[in-house]
């Protein structure tokens, strides 16, 4: 199901990136697309790695990601709530170790995105600062 | 007779032991789809030439009332046998015993025939079945797994080593397929992971099946864990089969001779490839119009497409194939096909395989997640392999051999023993149209027309440098040659390279950027 799910997606993907068609390889039931290296365009078969690749996002100090995958097993503060760099945040529970998250800057609480006893992949937000 | 008692005494014990896990452990394997254990070993092997020793070892457990049960052979079958005549050391773990679970008796079992295939320096075959580790047998278990994953390193490089993954391979067991030189898997048969499904759901709420987390297909595609995929445990068979051909017994001898055959008429060397150097082509087409019989055994099939590799035979004798794609990803260079190349080049080093390296990319895959995946460091691995093979090292530039590119393709630099070119051969520091952009910057800037300036200078840049004559003249390329004359070219060099002997200054070992 998952494997069907990305083909699809990549399919998708790769009509889009579809400029020019070779018909010998057309014969192969695959796609070309373009590849710039270097100022040249190169017509080739795209990966799906390629085409999936995250876009790079420079991280931003305000929000507060889970590092890890875990549980969040406490809430220290609330929402409004002043607090000041290096202050403890939440507990997130991962690896059978209890990591305190420390604050990352002075500031106010925007906004909490989770609640006690949530479960996070590695990456979620789990509050805003502002 | 005392003695016929005496036989069919043991013809009564053999027949007991040789049912394994019992009927109906056998009929649940077979409704996996799966063969039992010994039908497995009777089928790779030749016919009638496996002899099994260990048949009447017994578990050492003592816990949990586990002395109360019996478990026959261990639930592993070692012993040994041969394939098309070339003997080889085998184990094939019993699922239908306790889940082929990992004793300390069924651990020792495999490193005595480990012990054997490398003290008589032949070929070892590991088929995986296993549940993992034997719980009750406690840090046993554990002890057994690291004595096994010791003598594969030792091992490594001495003997070919293959695993072959039939059913599942999960824990720290997977880290002895992973430590050998080829792993074969067969589509819903084979699974492999560190920490399964169960886990990553109840830690970290993810659901994954099996098979989209380490099946053979991830394995193949995704991991670059496997290095043959096959549809069936037979189309699995023939594979290795077909391995074992190509490949020596051990590291001091060469694979064997087969009778040399031309390669078939159908791959027209000369209309492989496109003038246009941006446009793409199957570089599998250019090996096949080289090696004997048009047979290529291709390796990695399914990973890191954009480099191709795999065995084929030149005037009969095994030779490495490492091949730019430019049909995938344009054939560049990034983290998976450096990885994948490197490590393909250190085997046939190690096991007396010359190495032909066709080249046509454009460069390194430029981007963040390249980068920051390590591309330094894994782009690194090809220089360091190709710079320490002292097995021939033949290399033919087919057309682009750009920058980076080019030194890292086995080029004269890193002590290729000859470098062909074909005259469509393109060997520069970058392509015409990014060069042109900096070396006639000014002129394009300030120019009326900026864009028939730099049209002008790109062509220009083309009929000056890319070419194979600039190299040529420094003695970078030994010869430029015709498509059509690759072939006679490469069985010379591989001729006279046939003692090649380069001492290597003394050290324990290298540090290669892994």
């Amino acid at each position: 199901m998952f494997q069907c799910h990305i083909r699809n997606m990549v399919f998708l993907l790769f009509n889009k990136c579809i400029i020019n068609l070779n018909r010998k390889i057309m014969d192969n039931n695959d796609k070309l697309g373009y590849l710039n290296i270097d100022d040249s365009l190169y017509q080739t078969r795209i990966s799906n790695k390629f085409q999936n690749r995250k876009s790079y996002k420079p991280a931003d100090p305000k929000i507060i990601l889970s590092f890890i995958p875990g549980t969040v097993v406490d809430i220290m503060i609330v929402k409004g709530q002043k607090v000041s760099k290096g202050e403890d945040l939440m507990i997130l529970d991962a690896m059978k170790m209890k990591n305190k998250l420390k604050c990352s800057m002075d500031g106010k609480v925007k906004s909490i995105a989770v609640k006690k006893g949530d479960k996070v992949s590695k990456g979620t937000v789990l509050l805003e600062l502002e | 007779m005392p003695v016929n008692k005496k036989i069919r005494e043991l013809q009564e014990k053999r027949e007991k032991v040789l049912l394994g896990g019992g009927e109906q452990a056998i009929e649940k394997q077979k409704a996996m789809g799966k063969r039992t254990a010994r039908e497995r070993i009777m089928a790779l092997l030749d016919e009638n030439s496996f002899n099994e020793y260990d048949l009447f070892v017994e578990h050492d457990a003592r816990d949990f009332d586990m002395d109360k049960k019996s478990l026959p052979s261990d639930g592993v079958i070692i012993g040994s046998g041969t394939i098309y005549g070339a003997p080889v050391a085998i184990f094939a773990q019993d699922f239908t015993v306790a889940g082929g679970s990992l004793g300390l008796m069924h651990s020792r079992k495999i490193t005595k025939i480990m012990d054997h295939a490398l003290k008589m320096r032949i070929p070892l075959i590991g088929i995986n079945d296993s549940g993992g580790a034997r719980i009750q047998e406690g840090v046993n278990s554990l002890a057994g797994y690291g004595e096994i994953f010791y003598r594969n390193t030792i091992s490594s490089g001495i003997i070919p080593q293959l695993s072959v993954i039939l059913g599942p391979c999960a824990g720290g067991a997977v880290y002895s397929p992973a430590l050998t030189d080829f792993v074969f898997v067969v589509d819903n048969i084979s699974k492999m992971f560190i920490t399964g499904p169960e886990v990553i759901k109840t830690v970290l709420g993810e659901e994954i099946s099996m098979e989209d987390l380490g099946g053979a297909r991830v394995h193949s595609e995704v991991t670059g864990n496997a290095h043959f995929f096959a549809m069936s445990e037979e189309e699995c068979f023939e594979q290795i089969k077909k391995l074992i051909t190509f490949i020596p017994w051990n590291n001091s001898q060469k694979a064997r001779a087969f009778e040399p055959g031309e390669p078939k008429p159908e791959y027209n060397i000369n209309k492989i490839i496109p003038e246009d150097p941006t446009l793409p082509y199957d570089v599998k087409d250019v090996i096949r119009a080289i090696v004997d019989n048009s047979d290529f055994f291709e390796i990695m099939e399914l990973y890191a497409k954009n480099i191709v590799i795999g065995f084929g035979r030149m005037g009969g004798r095994t030779t490495g194939f490492v091949a730019n794609q430019p049909l995938e990803m344009a054939g560049v260079l990034d983290v998976d096909s450096s990885d994948k190349a490197a490590r393909f080049i250190r085997y046939c080093d190690a096991f007396n395989i010359p190495i032909i390296t066709l080249v046509d990319l454009p460069g390194y895959l430029p981007g963040v997640d390249q980068e920051h995946a390590g591309v330094i460091r894994h782009g690194a691995k090809v220089l360091y392999a190709y710079s320490e093979a002292t097995v021939p090292k033949l290399t033919v530039i087919l057309r682009k051999a750009y920058g980076g590119g080019y030194i890292a393709m086995s080029s004269r630099h890193l002590r290729a023993d000859f470098v062909f070119a074909w005259p469509s051969a393109e060997i520069a520091v970058m392509g015409p149209e990014g060069a042109a952009n900096i070396i006639f910057r000014k002129e394009i800037m300030t120019a009326s027309d900026p864009d028939g300036m730099r049209k002008q200078k790109v062509e220009e840049y083309k009929t000056k440098f890319a070419n194979p004559y600039v190299a040529a003249s420094r003695g970078y390329v030994d010869a430029v040659i015709e498509p059509s004359e690759t072939r006679k070219f490469l069985m010379h060099a591989i001729e006279v390279s046939g003692n090649k002997d380069v001492p290597m200054p003394h050290k324990k070992h290298g540090l290669p950027p892994f």
